[in-house]
Protein backbone atom coordinates (compact mmCIF):
# COMPACT_ATOMS: atom_id res chain seq x y z
CA UNK A 1 0.00 0.00 0.00
CA UNK A 2 2.76 2.89 1.33
CA UNK A 3 5.45 1.32 -1.65
CA UNK A 4 5.85 5.26 -2.47
CA UNK A 5 7.08 6.02 1.06
CA UNK A 6 10.34 3.99 1.07
CA UNK A 7 12.67 6.92 -0.41
CA UNK A 8 13.74 8.68 2.88
CA UNK A 9 14.43 7.89 6.53
CA UNK A 10 11.36 8.84 9.22
CA UNK A 11 12.35 10.91 12.22
CA UNK A 12 13.66 9.08 15.04
CA UNK A 13 10.76 9.58 17.32
CA UNK A 14 8.31 8.43 14.91
CA UNK A 15 9.87 4.89 15.03
CA UNK A 16 10.00 5.61 18.73
CA UNK A 17 6.57 6.01 19.32
CA UNK A 18 5.78 3.28 16.74
CA UNK A 19 7.88 0.88 18.85
CA UNK A 20 6.12 1.71 22.00
CA UNK A 21 2.41 1.41 19.98
CA UNK A 22 3.35 -1.61 18.53
CA UNK A 23 4.32 -3.21 21.98
CA UNK A 24 0.77 -2.05 23.31
CA UNK A 25 -0.82 -3.75 20.84
CA UNK A 26 1.53 -7.43 21.22
CA UNK A 27 2.22 -6.85 24.86
CA UNK A 28 -1.13 -8.25 25.57
CA UNK A 29 -1.18 -11.14 23.01
CA UNK A 30 1.62 -11.98 24.65
CA UNK A 31 0.83 -12.43 28.18
CA UNK A 32 -2.25 -13.75 27.01
CA UNK A 33 0.45 -16.87 24.91
CA UNK A 34 2.28 -17.00 28.25
CA UNK A 35 -1.07 -18.05 30.59
CA UNK A 36 -1.60 -21.00 28.22
CA UNK A 37 -1.79 -24.35 29.85
CA UNK A 38 0.07 -26.13 26.65
CA UNK A 39 -0.71 -29.92 28.08
CA UNK A 40 -3.95 -29.20 27.73
CA UNK A 41 -4.23 -26.91 25.10
CA UNK A 42 -5.65 -29.73 22.25
CA UNK A 43 -8.23 -31.37 24.42
CA UNK A 44 -9.57 -27.87 25.59
CA UNK A 45 -9.80 -26.69 22.28
CA UNK A 46 -11.47 -29.79 20.80
CA UNK A 47 -13.99 -29.86 23.06
CA UNK A 48 -17.57 -30.82 22.05
CA UNK A 49 -18.34 -27.34 23.17
CA UNK A 50 -15.40 -25.79 21.83
CA UNK A 51 -15.86 -27.14 18.39
CA UNK A 52 -19.63 -25.87 17.95
CA UNK A 53 -18.76 -23.14 18.54
CA UNK A 54 -15.65 -22.73 16.48
CA UNK A 55 -18.13 -24.34 13.91
CA UNK A 56 -21.06 -22.12 13.97
CA UNK A 57 -18.53 -18.65 14.21
CA UNK A 58 -17.42 -19.95 10.47
CA UNK A 59 -20.35 -20.40 9.52
CA UNK A 60 -21.94 -17.40 10.86
CA UNK A 61 -19.00 -15.32 9.73
CA UNK A 62 -19.39 -16.65 6.40
CA UNK A 63 -22.84 -15.77 6.06
CA UNK A 64 -22.30 -12.56 7.40
CA UNK A 65 -19.69 -11.66 5.10
CA UNK A 66 -21.75 -12.81 1.92
CA UNK A 67 -24.44 -10.85 3.03
CA UNK A 68 -21.94 -7.65 3.76
CA UNK A 69 -20.95 -7.93 0.24
CA UNK A 70 -24.43 -8.13 -1.72
CA UNK A 71 -25.78 -5.26 0.42
CA UNK A 72 -22.54 -3.74 1.12
CA UNK A 73 -20.88 -3.16 -2.22
CA UNK A 74 -24.43 -1.29 -4.00
CA UNK A 75 -23.56 0.97 -0.67
CA UNK A 76 -19.96 1.79 -1.38
CA UNK A 77 -20.66 2.38 -5.48
CA UNK A 78 -23.74 4.65 -4.53
CA UNK A 79 -21.66 6.51 -1.52
CA UNK A 80 -18.73 7.26 -3.89
CA UNK A 81 -20.64 9.08 -6.65
CA UNK A 82 -20.96 12.42 -5.15
CA UNK A 83 -24.32 12.67 -7.49
CA UNK A 84 -26.54 10.41 -4.62
CA UNK A 85 -28.87 13.11 -2.75
CA UNK A 86 -28.61 13.39 0.52
CA UNK A 87 -24.82 11.32 0.63
CA UNK A 88 -23.16 13.82 3.36
CA UNK A 89 -26.31 12.99 5.66
CA UNK A 90 -26.47 9.35 4.78
CA UNK A 91 -22.87 8.64 5.14
CA UNK A 92 -22.73 8.74 8.85
CA UNK A 93 -25.81 7.10 9.65
CA UNK A 94 -24.79 3.74 7.18
CA UNK A 95 -21.44 3.67 8.93
CA UNK A 96 -23.06 4.21 12.31
CA UNK A 97 -22.57 0.50 13.57
CA UNK A 98 -18.97 1.43 13.39
CA UNK A 99 -19.19 3.44 16.13
CA UNK A 100 -22.30 2.48 18.34
CA UNK A 101 -21.89 0.24 21.26
CA UNK A 102 -22.33 -3.52 19.96
CA UNK A 103 -24.82 -3.82 23.15
CA UNK A 104 -26.81 -0.88 21.63
CA UNK A 105 -26.57 -2.34 18.32
CA UNK A 106 -28.20 -5.88 19.98
CA UNK A 107 -31.17 -3.77 21.54
CA UNK A 108 -31.81 -1.79 18.39
CA UNK A 109 -31.92 -5.14 16.37
CA UNK A 110 -33.88 -6.24 18.86
CA UNK A 111 -36.58 -3.47 18.57
CA UNK A 112 -36.90 -4.44 15.04
CA UNK A 113 -36.89 -8.47 14.65
CA UNK A 114 -37.91 -9.29 17.76
CA UNK A 115 -41.33 -10.75 18.97
CA UNK A 116 -42.35 -6.99 19.31
CA UNK A 117 -40.44 -5.76 17.05
CA UNK A 118 -41.02 -3.11 14.58
CA UNK A 119 -41.05 -6.08 12.04
CA UNK A 120 -41.10 -8.79 14.54
CA UNK A 121 -44.74 -8.67 14.40
CA UNK A 122 -45.13 -9.11 10.89
CA UNK A 123 -41.98 -11.51 10.34
CA UNK A 124 -44.53 -14.03 13.26
CA UNK A 125 -47.10 -13.42 10.68
CA UNK A 126 -45.70 -15.21 8.20
CA UNK A 127 -44.17 -18.13 10.53
CA UNK A 128 -40.85 -16.33 10.68
CA UNK A 129 -39.43 -16.03 14.08
CA UNK A 130 -36.30 -14.52 14.25
CA UNK A 131 -35.41 -14.67 18.03
CA UNK A 132 -33.02 -17.15 19.46
CA UNK A 133 -32.72 -18.76 15.80
CA UNK A 134 -29.14 -19.05 14.04
CA UNK A 135 -30.54 -15.96 12.08
CA UNK A 136 -30.56 -13.90 14.22
CA UNK A 137 -26.83 -14.28 14.89
CA UNK A 138 -26.48 -13.49 11.16
CA UNK A 139 -28.27 -10.69 11.78
CA UNK A 140 -26.17 -9.37 14.40
CA UNK A 141 -22.96 -10.01 12.64
CA UNK A 142 -23.78 -8.27 9.38
CA UNK A 143 -25.15 -5.12 11.37
CA UNK A 144 -21.81 -4.32 12.87
CA UNK A 145 -19.55 -6.02 10.23
CA UNK A 146 -20.75 -4.25 6.97
CA UNK A 147 -19.35 -0.49 7.78
CA UNK A 148 -16.24 -1.99 7.53
CA UNK A 149 -16.86 -3.20 3.90
CA UNK A 150 -18.51 -0.38 2.94
CA UNK A 151 -15.77 2.34 4.10
CA UNK A 152 -13.08 0.25 2.63
CA UNK A 153 -14.89 -0.23 -0.87
CA UNK A 154 -15.16 3.27 -1.27
CA UNK A 155 -12.03 4.25 -0.26
CA UNK A 156 -10.25 2.37 -2.88
CA UNK A 157 -13.72 3.41 -5.36
CA UNK A 158 -12.51 7.15 -4.74
CA UNK A 159 -8.80 6.42 -4.99
CA UNK A 160 -8.99 4.48 -7.80
CA UNK A 161 -11.26 7.56 -10.02
CA UNK A 162 -13.93 7.49 -12.56
CA UNK A 163 -11.36 7.49 -15.70
CA UNK A 164 -11.45 4.29 -17.06
CA UNK A 165 -15.30 3.93 -16.36
CA UNK A 166 -15.63 7.32 -18.26
CA UNK A 167 -13.68 5.80 -20.92
CA UNK A 168 -15.70 2.17 -21.45
CA UNK A 169 -18.87 4.68 -21.44
CA UNK A 170 -17.43 6.66 -24.46
CA UNK A 171 -17.09 3.67 -25.99
CA UNK A 172 -20.43 3.01 -25.91
CA UNK A 173 -20.42 0.45 -22.73
CA UNK A 174 -23.78 0.45 -20.79
CA UNK A 175 -23.50 1.23 -17.09
CA UNK A 176 -23.57 -2.98 -16.40
CA UNK A 177 -20.97 -3.55 -18.58
CA UNK A 178 -18.85 -0.64 -16.80
CA UNK A 179 -19.59 -2.13 -13.32
CA UNK A 180 -19.08 -5.61 -13.80
CA UNK A 181 -15.72 -5.34 -16.63
CA UNK A 182 -14.28 -2.14 -15.41
CA UNK A 183 -14.83 -1.16 -11.99
CA UNK A 184 -15.36 -4.16 -9.92
CA UNK A 185 -12.29 -6.16 -11.30
CA UNK A 186 -10.41 -2.54 -10.86
CA UNK A 187 -11.06 -2.23 -6.66
CA UNK A 188 -11.17 -6.03 -6.60
CA UNK A 189 -8.23 -5.91 -4.04
CA UNK A 190 -10.32 -3.11 -2.02
CA UNK A 191 -13.44 -5.51 -1.62
CA UNK A 192 -11.34 -8.77 -0.88
CA UNK A 193 -9.86 -6.75 2.08
CA UNK A 194 -13.12 -4.99 3.05
CA UNK A 195 -14.76 -8.32 2.66
CA UNK A 196 -12.11 -10.06 5.19
CA UNK A 197 -12.45 -7.06 7.38
CA UNK A 198 -15.85 -7.83 7.72
CA UNK A 199 -15.38 -11.50 7.99
CA UNK A 200 -12.98 -10.73 10.89
CA UNK A 201 -15.57 -8.07 12.65
CA UNK A 202 -18.09 -10.69 12.45
CA UNK A 203 -16.15 -13.76 13.94
CA UNK A 204 -15.21 -11.34 17.32
CA UNK A 205 -19.00 -10.09 17.58
CA UNK A 206 -20.73 -10.26 21.29
CA UNK A 207 -22.02 -7.45 22.38
CA UNK A 208 -24.97 -7.38 20.05
CA UNK A 209 -25.16 -11.10 19.28
CA UNK A 210 -25.79 -11.97 23.23
CA UNK A 211 -28.41 -9.43 23.35
CA UNK A 212 -30.20 -10.40 20.28
CA UNK A 213 -30.16 -13.61 19.57
CA UNK A 214 -28.95 -15.75 22.66
CA UNK A 215 -26.43 -18.32 23.65
CA UNK A 216 -27.28 -21.98 22.94
CA UNK A 217 -24.84 -24.53 22.30
CA UNK A 218 -25.29 -25.03 18.36
CA UNK A 219 -26.92 -23.02 17.27
CA UNK A 220 -26.25 -19.58 18.61
CA UNK A 221 -23.23 -19.41 21.12
CA UNK A 222 -20.60 -18.33 18.62
CA UNK A 223 -16.78 -18.76 19.91
CA UNK A 224 -16.46 -15.11 21.85
CA UNK A 225 -19.88 -15.92 23.66
CA UNK A 226 -18.30 -19.63 24.04
CA UNK A 227 -15.42 -17.20 25.83
CA UNK A 228 -17.05 -15.62 27.97
CA UNK A 229 -18.52 -18.41 29.29
CA UNK A 230 -15.82 -20.90 29.78
CA UNK A 231 -14.09 -18.15 32.24
CA UNK A 232 -16.76 -18.52 34.86
CA UNK A 233 -15.62 -22.42 35.03
CA UNK A 234 -12.37 -22.98 33.26
CA UNK A 235 -10.30 -19.71 32.45
CA UNK A 236 -7.80 -21.97 31.00
CA UNK A 237 -10.45 -23.29 28.32
CA UNK A 238 -11.07 -19.49 27.52
CA UNK A 239 -7.87 -18.39 27.12
CA UNK A 240 -7.09 -21.75 24.58
CA UNK A 241 -10.16 -20.69 22.65
CA UNK A 242 -9.05 -16.87 22.76
CA UNK A 243 -5.75 -17.83 21.17
CA UNK A 244 -8.41 -19.75 18.77
CA UNK A 245 -10.15 -16.71 17.65
CA UNK A 246 -6.98 -14.50 17.50
CA UNK A 247 -5.17 -17.05 15.19
CA UNK A 248 -8.08 -17.13 13.09
CA UNK A 249 -8.79 -13.41 13.20
CA UNK A 250 -4.55 -12.76 12.21
CA UNK A 251 -5.08 -15.20 9.21
CA UNK A 252 -7.56 -13.08 7.66
CA UNK A 253 -6.20 -9.88 8.12
CA UNK A 254 -3.06 -11.12 7.02
CA UNK A 255 -4.80 -12.48 4.07
CA UNK A 256 -6.52 -9.35 3.63
CA UNK A 257 -3.42 -6.86 3.65
CA UNK A 258 -0.84 -9.42 2.57
CA UNK A 259 0.74 -9.46 -0.55
CA UNK A 260 -0.75 -8.38 -3.98
CA UNK A 261 -3.13 -10.26 -6.20
CA UNK A 262 -6.66 -9.90 -5.08
CA UNK A 263 -8.19 -12.45 -7.15
CA UNK A 264 -5.62 -15.14 -6.17
CA UNK A 265 -6.46 -14.22 -2.84
CA UNK A 266 -10.21 -14.42 -3.14
CA UNK A 267 -9.70 -18.07 -3.89
CA UNK A 268 -7.38 -18.35 -1.33
CA UNK A 269 -10.10 -17.41 1.24
CA UNK A 270 -13.12 -19.09 -0.56
CA UNK A 271 -11.22 -22.72 -0.24
CA UNK A 272 -9.57 -21.74 2.97
CA UNK A 273 -14.06 -20.67 4.11
CA UNK A 274 -15.23 -24.00 2.62
CA UNK A 275 -12.73 -26.46 4.29
CA UNK A 276 -12.72 -23.97 7.54
CA UNK A 277 -16.71 -24.64 7.87
CA UNK A 278 -18.04 -28.23 7.48
CA UNK A 279 -21.49 -28.76 6.03
CA UNK B 1 15.13 25.05 11.01
CA UNK B 2 11.83 25.95 11.61
CA UNK B 3 10.71 22.48 10.78
CA UNK B 4 12.92 21.10 12.98
CA UNK B 5 12.18 22.92 15.97
CA UNK B 6 8.39 22.61 15.28
CA UNK B 7 9.06 18.87 15.20
CA UNK B 8 11.35 19.05 18.50
CA UNK B 9 8.45 20.77 20.26
CA UNK B 10 6.08 18.31 19.21
CA UNK B 11 7.94 15.83 20.59
CA UNK B 12 8.40 17.91 23.46
CA UNK B 13 4.50 18.03 24.08
CA UNK B 14 4.62 14.42 22.85
CA UNK B 15 6.65 12.98 25.85
CA UNK B 16 4.75 15.48 28.15
CA UNK B 17 1.25 14.59 27.59
CA UNK B 18 2.44 10.84 28.08
CA UNK B 19 4.13 11.62 31.16
CA UNK B 20 0.70 13.38 32.37
CA UNK B 21 -1.54 10.46 30.92
CA UNK B 22 0.65 7.94 32.58
CA UNK B 23 0.92 9.81 36.08
CA UNK B 24 -3.21 10.72 35.67
CA UNK B 25 -3.92 6.52 35.55
CA UNK B 26 -1.19 5.68 38.57
CA UNK B 27 -3.56 5.26 41.39
CA UNK B 28 -1.15 7.13 43.78
CA UNK B 29 -1.34 10.10 42.24
CA UNK B 30 -5.12 10.40 42.54
CA UNK B 31 -5.00 9.15 46.73
CA UNK B 32 -2.25 11.77 47.70
CA UNK B 33 -4.48 14.48 47.68
CA UNK B 34 -7.18 12.63 49.50
CA UNK B 35 -7.12 12.13 53.30
CA UNK B 36 -10.52 11.15 54.10
CA UNK B 37 -10.26 7.01 54.38
CA UNK B 38 -12.04 4.76 51.33
CA UNK B 39 -13.71 1.46 51.43
CA UNK B 40 -13.63 -0.11 47.78
CA UNK B 41 -16.66 -3.59 47.80
CA UNK B 42 -16.50 -5.51 45.10
CA UNK B 43 -19.57 -6.57 45.29
CA UNK B 44 -21.98 -9.15 43.09
CA UNK B 45 -24.30 -7.30 40.60
CA UNK B 46 -27.82 -8.93 42.32
CA UNK B 47 -25.91 -6.62 45.54
CA UNK B 48 -26.13 -3.17 43.69
CA UNK B 49 -29.52 -1.62 44.66
CA UNK B 50 -28.40 -2.92 48.40
CA UNK B 51 -25.21 -2.30 48.94
CA UNK B 52 -25.95 1.19 47.20
CA UNK B 53 -28.51 2.46 49.80
CA UNK B 54 -25.93 0.70 52.63
CA UNK B 55 -22.92 2.23 51.31
CA UNK B 56 -25.15 5.55 51.71
CA UNK B 57 -25.18 4.65 55.19
CA UNK B 58 -22.17 3.82 55.93
CA UNK B 59 -20.64 6.92 54.75
CA UNK B 60 -23.49 9.02 56.50
CA UNK B 61 -21.93 7.23 59.86
CA UNK B 62 -18.89 7.51 59.11
CA UNK B 63 -17.98 11.47 58.33
CA UNK B 64 -14.63 11.34 56.24
CA UNK B 65 -15.11 8.11 54.69
CA UNK B 66 -16.59 7.24 51.29
CA UNK B 67 -17.65 4.08 49.83
CA UNK B 68 -16.18 2.59 46.28
CA UNK B 69 -18.56 0.18 44.87
CA UNK B 70 -17.71 -2.19 41.98
CA UNK B 71 -20.65 -4.16 40.72
CA UNK B 72 -20.31 -7.27 38.36
CA UNK B 73 -20.78 -11.01 38.16
CA UNK B 74 -19.33 -12.64 41.39
CA UNK B 75 -17.14 -14.85 39.09
CA UNK B 76 -15.80 -11.57 37.06
CA UNK B 77 -14.94 -10.09 40.48
CA UNK B 78 -13.42 -13.05 42.02
CA UNK B 79 -11.24 -13.53 38.79
CA UNK B 80 -10.45 -9.44 39.02
CA UNK B 81 -9.23 -10.11 42.72
CA UNK B 82 -7.19 -13.12 41.89
CA UNK B 83 -5.37 -11.20 39.32
CA UNK B 84 -4.55 -9.01 42.35
CA UNK B 85 -7.22 -6.00 42.24
CA UNK B 86 -7.21 -3.53 44.71
CA UNK B 87 -10.28 -4.19 46.66
CA UNK B 88 -11.14 -4.06 50.75
CA UNK B 89 -14.18 -5.98 50.35
CA UNK B 90 -15.62 -8.86 48.24
CA UNK B 91 -19.77 -9.60 48.66
CA UNK B 92 -20.12 -12.92 46.52
CA UNK B 93 -23.56 -14.21 45.05
CA UNK B 94 -22.31 -17.62 45.75
CA UNK B 95 -19.92 -19.74 48.26
CA UNK B 96 -18.02 -21.11 45.24
CA UNK B 97 -16.56 -18.05 43.81
CA UNK B 98 -15.90 -16.99 47.56
CA UNK B 99 -13.82 -20.24 47.74
CA UNK B 100 -11.82 -19.15 44.86
CA UNK B 101 -10.88 -15.92 46.40
CA UNK B 102 -10.33 -17.15 49.87
CA UNK B 103 -7.66 -19.80 48.17
CA UNK B 104 -6.13 -17.45 46.29
CA UNK B 105 -5.91 -13.93 46.77
CA UNK B 106 -6.86 -14.04 50.40
CA UNK B 107 -9.61 -13.07 53.25
CA UNK B 108 -9.46 -11.87 57.01
CA UNK B 109 -10.89 -14.60 59.08
CA UNK B 110 -13.42 -16.56 57.75
CA UNK B 111 -16.58 -15.22 55.16
CA UNK B 112 -19.93 -13.98 56.89
CA UNK B 113 -22.93 -15.01 55.08
CA UNK B 114 -25.49 -12.64 55.06
CA UNK B 115 -28.50 -13.63 52.87
CA UNK B 116 -29.85 -15.86 50.96
CA UNK B 117 -31.54 -15.85 47.46
CA UNK B 118 -34.51 -18.29 45.81
CA UNK B 119 -34.99 -18.88 42.25
CA UNK B 120 -38.42 -17.82 40.81
CA UNK B 121 -40.27 -17.89 37.40
CA UNK B 122 -40.47 -14.39 35.43
CA UNK B 123 -42.67 -13.97 33.00
CA UNK B 124 -44.10 -10.71 30.97
CA UNK B 125 -46.67 -8.64 32.24
CA UNK B 126 -49.32 -9.98 30.15
CA UNK B 127 -47.64 -13.88 30.95
CA UNK B 128 -48.28 -14.70 27.46
CA UNK B 129 -47.81 -18.37 27.66
CA UNK B 130 -49.90 -18.40 30.89
CA UNK B 131 -47.52 -20.14 32.91
CA UNK B 132 -48.45 -20.76 36.34
CA UNK B 133 -45.94 -23.59 37.72
CA UNK B 134 -42.58 -24.81 36.85
CA UNK B 135 -44.55 -28.08 35.04
CA UNK B 136 -45.46 -25.30 32.08
CA UNK B 137 -42.21 -24.41 31.20
CA UNK B 138 -41.78 -27.85 29.81
CA UNK B 139 -44.33 -27.68 27.86
CA UNK B 140 -43.56 -27.90 24.10
CA UNK B 141 -43.88 -24.09 22.26
CA UNK B 142 -42.91 -22.55 25.42
CA UNK B 143 -40.08 -20.41 25.22
CA UNK B 144 -37.82 -20.63 28.26
CA UNK B 145 -34.56 -18.58 28.80
CA UNK B 146 -31.86 -19.80 32.06
CA UNK B 147 -28.34 -19.73 32.75
CA UNK B 148 -26.13 -21.73 31.36
CA UNK B 149 -24.85 -24.25 34.10
CA UNK B 150 -21.42 -22.47 34.82
CA UNK B 151 -22.60 -19.75 36.18
CA UNK B 152 -24.75 -19.63 39.74
CA UNK B 153 -28.10 -18.79 38.51
CA UNK B 154 -27.70 -22.02 35.75
CA UNK B 155 -26.68 -24.51 38.40
CA UNK B 156 -29.79 -23.41 40.61
CA UNK B 157 -31.48 -23.85 37.68
CA UNK B 158 -30.65 -27.74 37.12
CA UNK B 159 -30.75 -27.93 40.96
CA UNK B 160 -34.84 -26.93 40.78
CA UNK B 161 -35.27 -29.01 37.76
CA UNK B 162 -34.20 -32.10 39.32
CA UNK B 163 -36.08 -31.36 42.72
CA UNK B 164 -39.47 -30.99 40.96
CA UNK B 165 -38.69 -33.86 38.37
CA UNK B 166 -39.10 -31.49 35.49
CA UNK B 167 -36.62 -31.36 32.27
CA UNK B 168 -36.54 -27.85 30.39
CA UNK B 169 -35.25 -27.93 27.33
CA UNK B 170 -34.75 -23.65 26.95
CA UNK B 171 -34.26 -21.92 23.86
CA UNK B 172 -31.17 -19.93 25.32
CA UNK B 173 -28.81 -20.80 28.13
CA UNK B 174 -27.49 -17.36 29.04
CA UNK B 175 -24.17 -16.00 30.41
CA UNK B 176 -25.93 -13.83 33.44
CA UNK B 177 -29.10 -13.69 35.16
CA UNK B 178 -29.61 -10.04 34.17
CA UNK B 179 -29.62 -11.37 30.31
CA UNK B 180 -32.05 -13.79 31.12
CA UNK B 181 -34.36 -11.09 32.53
CA UNK B 182 -33.72 -8.71 29.56
CA UNK B 183 -35.59 -11.73 27.11
CA UNK B 184 -38.59 -12.32 29.16
CA UNK B 185 -39.19 -8.13 29.71
CA UNK B 186 -38.53 -7.36 26.31
CA UNK B 187 -40.86 -10.40 25.48
CA UNK B 188 -38.62 -12.53 23.50
CA UNK B 189 -39.12 -15.49 25.41
CA UNK B 190 -42.69 -16.51 27.59
CA UNK B 191 -40.39 -17.39 30.67
CA UNK B 192 -36.91 -17.48 32.58
CA UNK B 193 -35.49 -18.85 35.92
CA UNK B 194 -34.13 -15.71 37.84
CA UNK B 195 -33.58 -15.23 41.28
CA UNK B 196 -36.86 -13.58 43.54
CA UNK B 197 -34.87 -10.24 44.15
CA UNK B 198 -34.71 -9.68 40.62
CA UNK B 199 -38.33 -9.80 39.38
CA UNK B 200 -38.33 -7.67 42.36
CA UNK B 201 -35.93 -4.72 41.16
CA UNK B 202 -37.42 -5.09 37.50
CA UNK B 203 -40.72 -3.69 38.73
CA UNK B 204 -43.39 -3.60 36.02
CA UNK B 205 -41.42 -5.06 33.84
CA UNK B 206 -41.87 -8.76 34.39
CA UNK B 207 -43.98 -10.84 36.95
CA UNK B 208 -43.30 -13.46 39.09
CA UNK B 209 -44.56 -16.85 39.52
CA UNK B 210 -43.33 -18.97 42.38
CA UNK B 211 -42.67 -22.34 42.74
CA UNK B 212 -42.41 -25.00 45.36
CA UNK B 213 -39.32 -26.47 44.33
CA UNK B 214 -37.69 -23.27 44.48
CA UNK B 215 -36.41 -24.29 47.87
CA UNK B 216 -34.20 -26.38 46.60
CA UNK B 217 -31.64 -24.14 45.28
CA UNK B 218 -31.44 -21.50 48.10
CA UNK B 219 -27.96 -19.41 46.90
CA UNK B 220 -25.77 -17.88 50.30
CA UNK B 221 -24.49 -14.66 49.88
CA UNK B 222 -20.89 -14.40 51.81
CA UNK B 223 -19.34 -11.44 52.88
CA UNK B 224 -15.69 -10.95 53.90
CA UNK B 225 -12.81 -8.23 54.17
CA UNK B 226 -10.11 -8.82 51.98
CA UNK B 227 -6.35 -9.86 53.11
CA UNK B 228 -4.86 -7.25 51.06
CA UNK B 229 -7.09 -4.53 52.13
CA UNK B 230 -5.38 -1.09 53.43
CA UNK B 231 -7.50 -0.44 55.79
CA UNK B 232 -8.95 -3.30 57.44
CA UNK B 233 -10.75 -1.52 60.51
CA UNK B 234 -12.77 0.21 58.09
CA UNK B 235 -13.39 -3.14 55.79
CA UNK B 236 -14.26 -5.05 58.73
CA UNK B 237 -17.39 -2.09 59.83
CA UNK B 238 -18.58 -1.93 56.40
CA UNK B 239 -18.67 -5.95 56.76
CA UNK B 240 -20.62 -5.51 60.78
CA UNK B 241 -23.03 -3.29 58.89
CA UNK B 242 -24.00 -5.89 56.22
CA UNK B 243 -23.91 -8.61 58.03
CA UNK B 244 -25.62 -6.51 61.14
CA UNK B 245 -29.65 -5.58 61.63
CA UNK B 246 -29.43 -3.10 59.62
CA UNK B 247 -28.11 -4.71 56.73
CA UNK B 248 -30.16 -7.60 57.24
CA UNK B 249 -33.66 -4.62 57.10
CA UNK B 250 -31.99 -3.28 53.82
CA UNK B 251 -31.92 -6.49 52.24
CA UNK B 252 -34.81 -8.20 53.21
CA UNK B 253 -36.91 -5.04 52.09
CA UNK B 254 -35.40 -6.01 48.48
CA UNK B 255 -36.43 -9.83 48.83
CA UNK B 256 -33.78 -11.09 49.94
CA UNK B 257 -33.91 -14.29 52.65
CA UNK B 258 -32.47 -14.91 55.54
CA UNK B 259 -29.17 -16.19 55.59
Amino acid sequence: MSAGHQGHALPGWVTAAAAVGTGFVLLPLAAMVLRIDWPRFVPLVTSDSSLAALGLSLRTSAVSTLLCVVLGVPMALALARDTVPGQRLLRPLVLLPLVLPPVVGGIALLYTFGRRGLLGQSLDLLGVQVAFSTAAVVIAQTFVAMPFLVVSLEGTLRTSGQRFEAVAATLGARPGTVLSRVTLPLVLPGLVSGAMLSFARALGEFGATLTFAGSLQGSTRTLPLEIYLQRETDPDAAVALSLVLVAVAVGVVGVAHGRRGGSARLRTLLSWSRAGAPR
Amino acid sequence: MTGRRARAAAAAVAAGLLAGLLSACSPAAGQAGEPSRTVTVFAAASLKKTFTELAHRFETAHPGTSVKLSFAGSSELAAQLNEGAPADVFASADQANMAKVEASAGVEGKPVVFASNVLTIAVPPANPAHVTSLADLARPGTKVVVCASQVPCGAAARTVERAAGVALHPVSEELSVTDVLGKVSSGEADAGLVYVTDTKAAGGTVRSVSFDASSAARNLYPIAALRSSADKALAAEFVALVAGAEGRKVLGDAGFGAP
